[in-house]
């Protein structure tokens, strides 16, 4: 089987997660679907590395993961936070950031 | 170091002391800041004293304390000449200056800027001393601005007062215009010579061409023309009455305003070997002598009639310097500046018995009240008139008499003239305030002032009596000539001897012109046998013209403030707050209206944020993949 088949099914997952970030308004969800479009990226660097028998692309992927769970745990504690100070996780109420 | 030269440095240091520790912990001492700067200044005019006896049986010397520049050839420290004539400035600057000392604790008791005034009086009588020693022009330099510093703010020390800020800002700013001159002319010596010490300079100016002699000559003098207070830069010295009066009388009568005639006496040898100068300096000298005492006939104010008598004063120094005769012109310095300090204490007296009252149609009548301010007034009126044996007689007498016999008869004219003036100045003055009916305000308790004051006026009174005797015998015999002359034997005698009149004749025609004013100020004042106000109307013009000081002053207004001004209006409105401000407001109002329209794309939604970002990011893959 050709890395052809892992690729485009990474993006497809990587696209139906960008389209979540874009689209969904629940923070948890938007939260979700980019942890989506983190393991279409991994798909991607481990069909490759898998492709031409190399082993950077492995190692890079547990680099990935772990990062990912760390910033899992910061990003589920802003929702916490986020929660306990608007009483929703709707991500439109999050637009202070502005003058 | 040997102990002459420990005892030269130990003069400048007391006042010196005396400045930093009032300046510093004044409030500290109280009433005792004022007995503190005197002591410093008595033991300073001890130390001169010493000094001077040692120099008169010895010689004369130079000393570094320290040296200050020292690159390459260019050799300039803080050393002092120590010869006959700076010792001769010094005891007249530390006596003077410890007299007025004294005679301020008196008067000014009581101010609250008490302290303040003995550190800035100490910090004055400091700058005048280096002055006097200093060997070099830099130093010079230093101390000359130095002091009119002190001048500047001693003027201005009754801050609240707008007119004595005035007077002071004045003073700062007339004086620039000759210290601009003087500074060039120090620049042009260190180009011609390569050095600013004066021993080289004098060994070297007589092979240096005329014209560039000349040319530093001119630019010297127009410092002392500043400083000195000559036409047509003597407008600052009237106002500067606006100071304390301890202050007109050691600052703008006896000290700063001699420095001038100190500075071309110290480089007679420059001014020598320029007969164009030393003309310039005797003209200007002799104009502004007649000026200043036609001004004084008619003023009122009695501090400003005793200013103008020392502009006219000094134009006698001048004129004694700009003939050669030296030691003439220090011999007038020195004597008038006793008398005239004495003048200005005194006047500071009369206003303190009066309340701060100057003006003198309200005076009259006051010999009865306060009798010692009264003789010793007279004393100086009669010193100042030049009436045997008082200092000035003998003085004044010693330049006419040079003058005459060096045959320049024209300024020596108008210098009997001005004699009579001067006589009947200062009489017209006397006899106005201390005889006659009163016309002092009726509240006005008028009292003789405290010890303090009176015994400072008496020991100068005496001194304006006994120090004439220095000029006899009459001419280049007398007891001063022959310890000074010695100072300037590199003069180069421009102008010899053409006449050989007797002394008793000039004298006599002095005295004359002296008695002749007091006599017509007599007829005027106390006789009435005219009544002044038909003179006055008689001449007129002749009268305005002296009432209003020639107008001058309004003629700077015209000529030199208002175009000043109104380039400076011109330069603020037009240039400074349309153009400048414009382009600086400009640059930043535009930046100001592209921000407000460029932060609309900060809405603060996350989804907008992620969308650009996203867009931006398919744009680079897009472009990456065309590329």
């Amino acid at each position: 089987m050709s890395v052809n088949g892992y690729l485009i099914v990474a993006s497809i997952i990587f696209c139906i997660g960008a389209l979540g970030v874009l689209m969904r308004k629940n923070l948890i969800v938007v939260f979700m679907s980019l942890e989506l479009m983190f393991n279409a990226a991994n798909l991607g660097l481990v069909a490759v590395s898998s492709y031409l028998n190399l082993i950077d692309g492995d190692i890079f992927v547990i680099f990935v993961m772990v990062v990912a769970a760390a910033e899992a745990a910061i990003a589920l504690g802003i929702a916490v936070a986020f929660y306990r100070e608007k009483g929703t996780v709707d991500i439109d109420k999050a637009n202070e950031l502005k003058l | 170091m040997g102990a002459k030269d420990i005892i030269a440095w130990l003069i400048p240091l007391f006042p010196f002391a005396g400045w930093l520790l009032l300046g510093l912990l004044g409030k500290y001492f109280k009433g005792y800041a004022g007995i503190l700067a005197s002591v410093f200044i008595v033991i300073s005019f001890i130390f001169s004293s010493i000094l001077f006896f040692i120099v008169s049986y010895t010689h004369g010397f130079t000393t570094t304390l320290y040296p200050w520049v020292y690159a390459a050839s260019f050799r300039t420290g803080v050393s002092a000449v120590i010869d006959r004539l700076s010792v001769v400035m010094l005891v007249m600057v530390t006596g003077v200056s410890a007299i007025v000392h004294i005679y301020s604790i008196g008067y000014m008791q009581g101010d609250k800027g008490f302290a303040r005034y003995f550190s800035f009086l100490n910090l004055f009588v400091f700058s005048m001393i280096m002055l006097v020693i200093s060997n070099n022009l830099l130093l010079l330099y230093v101390f000359w601005e130095a002091v009119g510093f002190c001048s500047y703010i001693l003027i201005g020390f009754w801050y609240e007062k707008k007119s004595a800020v005035d007077a002071g800002k004045k003073a700062f700013i007339v004086n620039r215009v000759g210290d601009f001159g003087f500074a060039i002319g120090i620049f042009l010596l260190f180009i011609t010579t390569g050095t600013l010490n004066y021993e080289t300079i004098f060994t070297m100016i007589p092979s240096i061409p005329s014209i560039t002699v000349t040319a530093i000559a001119l630019l010297l003098f127009a410092g002392a023309v500043g400083k000195s207070a000559q036409f047509p830069l003597h407008v600052w010295l009237p106002d500067a009455m606006e100071g304390p009066t301890p202050v007109s009388a050691l600052i703008h009568a006896a000290t700063m305003v001699t420095a001038g005639v100190y500075m071309i006496a110290r480089f007679h040898v420059i001014f020598s070997y320029s007969q164009f100068a030393s003309e310039v300096v005797l003209t200007i000298g002799t104009f502004t002598a007649f000026l200043a005492a036609f001004i004084a006939l008619t003023q009122f104010d009695i501090k400003r009639i005793i200013a103008y008598s020392t502009i006219s004063q000094l134009g006698y120094m001048f004129m004694a310097v700009g003939i050669g005769s030296y030691t003439a012109g220090i011999f007038h310095l020195i004597s008038h500046a006793v008398f005239k300090g004495l003048l200005f204490l005194t006047a500071g007296s009369v206003m303190h018995g009066l309340s701060g009252e100057l003006d003198l149609r309200k005076m009259g009548g006051l010999y009865s009240k306060m009798k010692i301010t009264a003789v010793t007034f007279i004393v100086g009126g009669l010193a100042l008139s030049g009436i045997p044996p008082f200092s000035g007689f003998f003085s004044k007498d010693a330049i006419l008499a040079d003058v005459y016999n060096k045959g320049f008869y024209f300024a020596w004219i108008i210098g009997e003239i001005t004699a009579l003036m001067t006589a009947f100045y200062i009489f017209r003055l006397i006899f106005v305030a201390f005889f006659g009916e009163s016309n002092v305000d009726p509240k006005v308790h008028v009292h003789e002032s405290p010890k303090i004051m009176t015994i400072p006026m008496v020991i100068l009174a005496l001194f304006a009596l006994i120090i004439g005797f220095l000029g006899i015998p009459p001419f280049n015999k007398s007891v001063f000539y022959s310890f000074l002359h010695v100072a300037f034997k590199n003069a180069y005698n421009f102008a010899p001897f053409t006449n050989n009149a007797p002394w008793y004749i000039l004298s006599l025609i002095s005295v004359l012109a002296g008695l002749l004013g007091i006599f017509i100020a007599y007829l005027l004042y106390i006789k009435k046998a005219v009544n002044p106000e038909k003179i006055k109307n008689i001449f007129k013009p002749v009268y305005a013209l002296s009432y209003n000081k020639v107008y001058i002053d309004e003629i700077y207004n015209f000529i030199i403030v208002r175009p000043v001004l109104g380039f400076s209006n011109f330069l603020w409105k037009v240039i400074d707050a349309l153009i400048i401000d414009g382009a600086v407001n400009g640059v930043a109002s535009s930046f100001a209206f592209f921000s407000t329209k460029t932060r609309k794309i900060q809405n603060g939604m996350l989804m907008s944020y992620v969308l650009t970002l996203t867009i931006g990011v398919a744009a680079l893959l897009f472009y990456f993949f065309i590329r």
